[in-house]
């Protein structure tokens, strides 16, 4: 569950980068997030894991008062949402396999499990002859389905996919699409956040529309705001 | 929790070149530590002999006989801060004498009458000498007394001052070493940075991402250890055979090394480890605010 309440995001250097966007989305839901670049689609991810702390208003992710969390209490947030970041964040001197498995080491699954566990999602995203590889032997497609790999690992509660897409040539991105609509099916809440207005329309969803870090459109009409509207 | 491990000791092969030279310089460190805690040791051991060979000696009056020389001993039994006061008489100091001297016939034609009698004292404080000697000098039969020689008497200064240098120059290296490890730790992880932050970012906690680098500094400190240990002894039993072969130095008599063995393995191995564990600690909590 994910609850904003007027939540403003003032950056250091003056950019007001939200201006009081209030949202709600429940769990199992599957919602798109538009918007045209710089319109604050990053910054409200980054406050959902509490990578940044808002201005003012209120915060509320899976239990989680954002404003108020404790710092011990962080890890445990960000256990709950499976993050796909627009740069991948891929660890650049792990495998490929460690990559993904990194997810289920921190919470302290067993060899046997991690094995099997990440075989299966590596196959899940057409990564199965990856596993040796490093982030820099494969490409950006091929990134990014390893990042996609490594939010899925852990079963989390919510998967946020910060343009999961854009590198992804017609089909395959159609396919990720099938992927995570298949993991809300099994209750995992899904937000994407995207340019891609011929994929938003391809699904009827619930789409939030952003712009200048105001929410200026909330429906299931598929409604897809362009950059120039 | 094996894989913590793994992930420590793969840490020290990929920044190898620093993570060598924090353990030559640590092993610098520690063998320097390790040669003066033996200089100091032997300094010791040196100095206790000397004030155990050379205690009090007070003579008594050439005119007293044997058993009027034996009665002053009461007196000086007496005397504040005396422990012991052991009759010898003449005949046995001089026996004690040719002993010493190896035995050889060259004193052949010292008699007993060459030597007088006397009393042999250990006291209690020795730091409270000056004053004993001053009133053991006043008993009536004692003609003189002799206290430690000056030769003694400067070894006990310059052991005192050895002493005072050395933790001096201990505690200096320590911080050395330490400052060593907590800054090839700080790079280690300085070069991480962007990995810690991605770690934190998939909710890994502070414990779990310290724990590589903790296993590095330790595995470092322990290394080091290790290595000074070894090359302490080697270095150790060779001085000391160059001096005891040496004609100048055989005064000195070195501890060997195997006497100190097991103390020094446990020396080296506790200083390894907290050196280790300090030093990367240290320098782990800057890190870790994402
Ligand atoms: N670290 C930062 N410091 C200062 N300003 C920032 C920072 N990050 C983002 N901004 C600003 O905040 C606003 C929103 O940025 P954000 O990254 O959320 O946009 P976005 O919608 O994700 O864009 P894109 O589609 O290009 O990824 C922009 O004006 C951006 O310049
Ligand atoms: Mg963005």
């Amino acid at each position: 569950m994910i609850d904003f309440r007027n939540v403003t995001k003032i950056y250091d250097t003056g950019n007001h980068a939200l201006n009081g966007v209030s949202l709600h989305i429940d769990d199992g839901e599957f919602v798109f997030l538009v918007g045209p670049s710089g319109s604050g689609k990053s910054t409200i991810i980054k406050l959902l894991t509490a990578e940044l702390m808002p201005s003012s208003g209120s915060i509320q992710v899976n239990g989680y008062q954002i404003e108020s969390i404790k710092k011990s209490q962080i890890p445990d947030l960000r256990r709950t949402v499976g993050v796909i970041f627009q740069d991948f964040r891929l660890i650049e001197n792990k495998t490929v396999f460690d990559n993904v498995a990194f997810g289920m080491r921190i919470v302290g699954a067993s060899a046997k499990q991690i094995k099997e566990r990440v075989d299966y999602v590596l196959d899940l995203v057409g990564l199965e002859n990856r596993g040796r590889r490093f982030p820099h032997e494969l490409s950006g497609g091929e990134q990014q389905r390893v990042a996609i790999a490594r939010s899925l690992v852990n079963n989390p509660n919510m998967i946020i996919a910060d343009e999961p897409t854009g590198n992804l040539d017609p089909q395959r991105s159609y396919e990720i699409m099938m992927l995570l609509e298949r993991a809300n099916a099994l209750g995992t809440t899904v937000m994407i956040v995207t340019h891609e207005q011929e994929l938003v329309n391809r699904f009827t969803k619930r789409v939030i529309a952003i712009a200048n870090g105001k929410v200026i459109n909330d429906g299931m009409d598929g409604y897809y705001l362009n950059e120039s509207d | 929790m094996k894989y913590l491990f793994a992930e420590g000791i793969h840490n020290m092969y990929t920044h190898g070149f620093m993570s060598f030279a924090a353990v030559c310089v640590t092993v610098a460190c520690f063998i320097i530590i390790g040669s003066f805690s033996m200089i100091v040791y032997n300094l010791g051991l040196f100095v206790s002999d000397m004030e155990h060979q050379n205690r009090i000696h007070a003579f008594i009056d050439e005119s007293y006989d044997t058993s009027a020389a034996k009665s002053v001993g009461s007196q000086i039994n007496l005397v504040d801060n005396v422990l012991e006061a052991k009759f010898i008489s003449r005949e046995e100091a001089g026996e004690r004498f040719i002993d010493q001297q190896g035995g050889g016939n060259a004193f052949e034609g010292v008699t007993a009458e060459t030597f007088r009698d006397r009393f042999e004292i250990t006291l209690e404080d020795n730091a409270k000498m000056d004053e004993t000697v001053q009133a053991l000098g006043a008993i009536k039969g004692v003609a003189e007394v002799k206290a430690l020689p000056e030769l003694a008497k400067g070894f006990l200064t310059i052991q005192r001052a050895f002493n005072i240098a050395s933790v001096v120059i201990i505690v200096v290296l320590l911080v050395v070493s330490l400052f060593m490890i907590s800054n090839t730790i700080k790079l280690a992880m300085y070069d991480r940075k962007e990995e810690i932050g991605i770690m934190k970012m998939l909710g890994a906690t502070n414990r779990f991402i310290r724990f590589p680098y903790f296993v590095e500094g330790f595995l470092i400190g322990v290394i080091s250890a290790g290595l000074a240990f070894l090359l302490e002894w080697g270095l150790y039993d060779f001085l000391a055979e160059k001096i005891t072969q040496s004609q100048n130095l055989q005064l000195f008599n070195l501890v060997p090394f195997r006497e100190v063995v097991i103390p020094m393995v446990f020396a080296f191995g506790a200083t390894g480890l907290l050196v280790g564990m300090f030093g990367s600690v240290m320098s782990i909590r800057k890190f870790l605010d994402v």
